[in-house]
């Protein structure tokens, strides 16, 4: 290796382990996540579902009714007039549910839905008339409606029988998804902050222009930045993946090569991009802006800690050519559908190309003084 | 002839920033640019840099130009840009290590150079836990790193203190005897009057004067000061009669004004007898020889640390 590039490399390796915040950051953070996210979507039980009871009679208004009491099998004179009671249905997994009720008047149900304490209330009474009152639109809702609908009826058709039998085998859990989304959010992470950041920060500083009135080269000078972060970038994902390895069993399934052409055309899809952003950057506030502008879409959008099949079906093609859906997509397919080499071919070199037309505009642009 | 500059502009957006300014710097001249904020001293020495392209005119340097010549030119110029920030967890002697690695050169040069910005017992600490004194050598001693022919330096001092400010001027005096050409900007006229012997002032993107302190004293300068400040009336018409009287001035709103004169010794007598005679009382008097900041103020207006 030119040993000026050497030195560069070396001096920007000190430089990283020398700012503990950024070690953490860059290291620890992904870990984290990956960690709080696993566990917080895995092994978490049934989710408690807070339901308002609303009464229009004012004496009563702090009394969950009798006929509730007597469905949750309940009825006893002890807790009759309680104003709060939790019920848990269902014997197997996948048909569980557990409900909290809670007595309320009508603004009380309100305010308590505007503070997403409740997602649904009830009126009336199975004698009478039932009514649930919740927006159609919100799906957590219309699911709380249902199991609650379920476990009311008292005889349940029993012609069709049908079986749950819960899907857990490793591949396809929350954790399989999540931990080839954020390691490719690390490699956008350490591109646009690592390379982008760091160099709008040297023009702020004004030691950009300083180093470009010696005779260093600006090919070594930029090479240097991108070498450095690709070597941390990779000890990034390498410690991630160690981590999901042994905290949550998870298994490379496809090809190592085609790993490695992915981490490359997607270090390159980044690097491409940093350097574009950086390229005319001169205040701090611009620098934090543009990198924010790049980055927010993408998460939302490309799929890192949900899946973008939700969206609206004419903003799904948009949405998978964008750099960072590319990259997770085909990390995902390696990590745990055990794609190979031809399936990351077509991704890897769009990848390539992102990087290579925005390294070539962005250098054009470039302001090095 | 080391450098030429002939006929440069330089505007950015509505501002112009130096006006058809040329300049010839010969070899081992030390030459400082002093004008005031504003005046178009960094974009003047920024297009000698290299760092900014002139909108019009030509810059030669050591028979070569930027445009056809910017690797040699870089080894050939040392330079201290204005606020220069090193990496803060750098140490000194890995900042000017790295730099050194710039230039092809090698830990013997750093250990020298570590030594003439008398930075040694520092070697080991990081850039932030400088003072600005330091720092300053530090940009210094990155700048002589390469033994450039041409050393451009822009407002070494800065925002340092006196003792900072001097131990600055001691390395550049010994630095200006291996024959460097020195071109400086600053806004201290006792920084231009120590370290080089040709000043040129400037304003506005124009250059106002040029040449060695003498000459420009000699030339636009005329006479010694005597200021005053005084509780009453206005004693103008007398001071005139006094003799030996280039000019006065006198500011009715707060009693200030000064005498011009050929001589102080000629003239302080006469001055005093003439305030003792009158009803007015002296509440201030300093006598002294004129200064830049006098020829800069009656040139443009302006005081040099505007």
């Amino acid at each position: 290796m030119n040993s000026i590039l050497f030195q560069l490399v070396i001096s920007q390796f000190k430089l990283f382990f020398r700012e503990p915040g950024v070690v953490f950051w860059s290291f620890g953070f992904p870990v984290v996540m990956a960690w709080i996210l696993g566990i917080a979507f895995a092994n978490k039980g049934e989710i408690l579902r807070n339901v308002a009871i609303v009464t229009e009679n004012p004496a009563v208004v702090s009394a969950l009714p009798k006929w509730l009491h007597e469905k949750s099998g309940t009825v006893d004179n002890q807790l009759s007039g309680e104003a709060e009671l939790e019920w848990e249905v269902g014997m197997n997994a996948g048909d569980q549910a557990r409900f909290r009720f809670r007595a309320m008047s009508e603004e009380e149900a309100v305010l308590a839905l505007k503070r997403g304490q409740i997602s649904l209330w009830i009126e009336g009474s199975p004698e009478t008339n039932l009514s649930y009152r919740f927006d159609p639109d919100n799906a957590d809702a219309r699911l709380t409606y249902l199991l609650l609908e379920t476990a009311f009826r008292e005889k349940i058709s029993s012609e069709i029988k049908a079986e749950i039998r819960p899907l857990t085998m490793v591949g396809i859990r929350y954790v399989d998804f999540l931990i080839p989304g954020l390691m490719a959010m690390s490699i956008m992470n350490a591109c646009l902050w690592g390379i982008g950041w760091n160099l709008i920060e040297l023009r702020i500083k004004k030691l950009l222009r300083r180093i470009v009135a010696t005779p260093l080269r600006k090919s070594i000078f930029l090479i240097s930045h991108g070498l450095n972060r690709m070597i941390l970038s990779a000890a990034e994902m390498l410690l991630l993946y160690i981590f999901a390895y042994f905290y949550f069993d998870i298994r490379i399934q496809g090809s190592l090569l085609a790993l490695a052409l992915v981490f490359l055309s997607g270090y390159c899809a980044f690097a491409g991009i940093a350097i574009l952003i950086s390229s005319r950057v001169q205040n701090t506030q611009s620098g934090n802006g543009m990198i924010n502008i790049v980055t927010m879409p993408m998460f939302i959008l490309s799929g890192i800690f949900f899946s973008y099949h939700n969206f609206p079906d004419w903003l799904i093609p948009y949405v998978e050519v964008l750099p960072l859906t590319m990259l997770t997509n085909s990390l995902r397919g390696i990590i745990t559908e055990g794609i190979g080499l031809a399936q990351v071919i077509q991704p890897s070199l769009g990848l390539f190309g992102i990087g290579a037309v925005c390294f070539a505009l962005g250098l054009k642009l470039y302001l090095w003084h | 002839m080391t450098i030429e500059v002939r006929n440069v502009c330089k505007s950015f957006k509505d501002v112009d920033a130096v006006r058809n300014v040329s300049l010839r710097v010969e070899s081992g001249e030390a030459l400082a640019l002093l004008g005031p904020n504003g005046a178009g001293k960094t974009t003047l020495v920024e297009m000698i840099e290299g760092v900014q392209i002139p909108d019009s005119g030509e810059i030669k340097i050591l028979e070569k130009t930027w445009a056809k010549d910017e690797h040699f030119l870089r080894k050939e110029i040392g330079l201290a840009l204005q606020e220069t920030r090193f990496q803060d967890r750098l140490t000194v002697e890995e900042t000017l290590g790295l730099f050194a690695g710039f230039y092809g050169l090698n830990q013997v040069r750093t250990r020298e150079v570590l030594e003439i910005i008398q930075l040694e017992s520092k070697r080991d600490t990081w850039v932030v836990q400088l003072s600005g004194g330091q720092r300053q050598r530090l940009a210094l001693g990155i700048a002589i790193l390469p033994r450039p022919q041409i050393l451009i330096l822009d407002e070494p001092t800065t925002g340092l203190d006196p003792n900072a400010r001097r131990d600055l001027w001691k390395i550049l005096e010994d630095f200006k005897s291996t024959g460097t050409t020195l071109i400086l900007t600053t806004h201290y006229m006792e920084e231009a009057e120590f370290l080089c012997e040709r000043i040129v002032m400037m304003d506005q993107g124009e250059i106002l004067a040029d040449g060695t302190l003498a000459q420009l004293l000699d030339k636009f300068g005329e006479g010694d000061l005597i200021e005053y400040v005084i509780d009453g009336s206005n004693p103008t018409d007398e001071t005139n009669l006094l003799g030996g009287v280039l000019s006065c001035r006198w500011d009715s709103e707060t009693g200030q004004g000064n005498l011009t004169v050929n001589s102080i010794s000629e003239t302080l007598p006469k001055f005093l007898d003439l305030i003792k005679n009158s009803e007015v009382s002296l509440t201030s008097l300093e006598c002294r020889r004129r200064t830049l900041d006098d020829l800069f103020l009656a040139m443009s207006g302006r005081h040099l640390d505007e």
